[in-house]
């Protein structure tokens, strides 16, 4: 009976550890959105929503007149980003593809661990690839007098995104059942014709996730974009703006937070470039959520 | 017994801890002066043992105004004192005595490939602003004007907009980069490239400025002679137009603990660490003020 009780008592206390940890990511992810919102709000008592979300200027700490303007950072983050997917997807997928079905299983053993170490490099070590060796190579090729750009931003996302893209892709085209490409083969398709019109199709919902992680990986990345961008406030002149130095939202916090003072508009503006910046990651998540549901139903 | 122990121990140590607390010397300004001066007072330290020193930063504005407020005993300053706050100052009985400890410069850089070997430095602020984006208008060959610069959390980013831009705003073209270091690699492979840096980054192991840097020169008026910043005559003698002095200020005579540690920092000693973190050495003539005010 005391044993009993006992056991029953172990079970309700691991069972209390767990639903802890489990509330505990909410409420952690609550507590940051709560404090953003908290403390991005002060900054609209001086500032116009509308001219914050749209104004091109942002200089706060400008002698002449502080302008609070955050659309050049917008148009940059998604510029960077964007080209960042551009490159990381397509290659992400072809060596997804190489690695789960046309590699010998020797070659994947040892391909696919050196991807997985690809992610380990500290993104500060990126940036200063980025500065020494791939903006050097960005001017040369371009005939333009620096490679501090948008390009080479997203070259180097390119790189950051691509282990998540390449696992998490080859994953789940091994998931593909094995009979969808034997019927596939013994219809008398190609390999090639039952890898791109079978597989790719049927693990389409793990490759958006895939791309949507890497973009997750590539929107927040900081250190990188700070190092290689250059982080001039100018609007991007489009079509161009591929080779224009550019400055993201992530990229202006890291350079202004740690030497804003504190409690002023500022500050607080800096905070609501954090929550815009969060809304912006929360809608692709919910957007690729969605998408995800929407295959997965089809699936079954 | 064991609580005798404990007693005494705690004795000591609000003993100790009242000792030094009376003899800390509490130093508070310029976010350009404050590593500076925190690398000197360990050094100071070190060698003084039981001196002790706190180093905050905060601003030129902070340091005068805990001086004024005598929440400090030593005010570091980039600027000069507004006479406002001079005049603040003397109404709560603070009489401010200022020593030059240091001498920031700030070097203008371009590519080697640019033939220009001097500037105005009217023309540097209307390179910065914006307002002129090729070179050819300043005598230099056509190229587009590739300007770096630092991020404004920088004090020399400030330095340079209220000295050289006429406190207007820098274009937003600018690259703003993470360091000194980071500017001069810019500036080496870019040959449309403007940039400025602490002097002390200019030089490679050897003590040679840099291979593919060029140091401009820069004359203060339009029609008049241009300095280099490596001319220590010249930075000596202010004709060399984009440095300023770096200043302590303590309110009347300093007492004999801040008064020893002043004398080491201008001491041939402390002038090397400064050179060293940087900076420039002061001159002779701001030598003999410092003496001057230290008695």
């Amino acid at each position: 009976m005391q044993k009993k009780r006992l056991a029953n008592l172990k079970e309700a206390a691991i069972r209390a550890f767990f639903f802890t940890c489990g509330v505990l990511a909410i409420l952690a992810l609550v507590g940051i959105f709560v404090t953003l919102i908290t403390t991005a709000f002060p900054a609209f008592k001086e500032i116009n929503i509308g001219q914050f979300l749209s104004g091109k200027t942002w200089d706060p700490t400008s002698p002449e007149k502080a302008e609070y303007g955050i659309l050049s950072m917008i148009v940059s983050t998604l510029l960077v980003t964007g080209g960042a997917l551009a490159i990381a997807v397509p290659i992400g997928i072809g060596v997804a593809a190489y690695l789960s079905d046309v590699a010998h299983w020797r070659v994947r053993e040892v391909v696919k661990p050196i991807v997985e170490i690809l992610a380990a490099i500290p993104s500060v070590v990126i940036g200063f690839l980025g500065m020494v060796l791939f903006a050097p190579a960005i001017s040369k090729i371009f005939h333009i007098g620096h490679g501090l750009t948008a390009l080479n931003g997203s070259l180097l996302l390119a790189v950051m995104a691509l282990p998540t893209i390449i696992s998490i892709s080859e994953d789940s085209l091994n998931a593909v059942p094995a009979a969808y490409s034997e019927a596939s083969l013994a219809l008398g398709a190609s390999r090639w014709q039952t890898l791109v019109r079978v597989k790719v199709p049927a693990a389409l919902s793990g490759i958006i996730a895939a791309s949507m992680l890497g973009m997750g990986r590539a929107i927040g990345e900081t250190m990188t974009v700070l190092m290689a961008t250059g982080n001039s406030r100018t609007f991007p002149h489009l079509p161009q703006a591929f080779l224009e130095s550019v400055r993201t939202m992530t990229a202006n916090i890291a350079i202004e937070l740690g030497e804003v003072p504190y409690y002023t508009t500022h500050y607080y503006a800096l905070f609501a470039i954090g929550l815009v910046l969060f809304i912006m990651t929360f809608v692709v998540n919910l957007v690729a959520d969605v998408v995800l549901n929407k295959y997965q139903e089809r699936e079954q | 017994m064991k609580k005798i122990t404990l007693i005494a121990l705690a004795t000591l140590i609000v003993l100790g801890g009242l000792l030094m607390g009376a003899k800390t010397i509490q130093v508070k300004g310029s976010d350009t002066l404050v590593n500076l001066v925190q690398i000197l007072a360990e050094t100071y330290m070190e060698k003084n043992p039981g001196s002790a020193l706190a180093v905050l930063g905060g601003g030129s504005s902070t340091g005068i105004a805990g001086l004024t407020n005598g929440t400090c005993d030593i005010a570091n300053h980039s600027r000069e004192w507004k006479a406002k706050e001079i005049d603040l100052a003397w109404e709560k009985g603070v009489k401010p005595r200022f020593f030059a400890v240091a001498v920031d410069g700030v070097s203008i850089i371009v590519n080697e490939k640019n033939p220009l070997n001097e500037m105005k430095m009217s023309d540097v602020g209307a390179l910065y602003r914006g307002d002129i984006k090729n070179w050819k208008a300043v005598g230099g060959p056509s190229l587009g004007v590739s300007l770096y610069g630092r991020q404004s959390n920088s004090g020399t980013y400030v330095f340079m907009q209220e000295h050289v831009l006429g406190n207007k705003n820098y274009s937003t073209d600018m690259k703003e980069m993470n360091g000194n270091a980071q500017i001069i690699e810019g500036i080496l492979q870019d040959e449309g490239g403007i940039g400025y840096v602490g002097v002390g980054y200019l030089f490679d192991q050897s003590g040679k400025v840099r291979k593919g840097l060029k140091v401009l020169n820069v004359s203060k008026t339009p029609d008049g002679q241009a300095f280099s910043p490596l001319d220590k005559a010249a930075v000596d003698s202010g004709n060399y137009p984009v440095a300023r002095a770096l200043y302590q200020a303590t309110n009347g005579k300093p007492t004999a603990a801040s008064a020893d540690f002043i004398r080491f920092e201008i001491s041939d000693e402390g002038q090397q660490i400064v050179v060293k973190e940087g900076f420039f050495a002061i001159s002779p003539a701001q030598r003999a003020e410092n003496e001057k005010n230290l008695r």
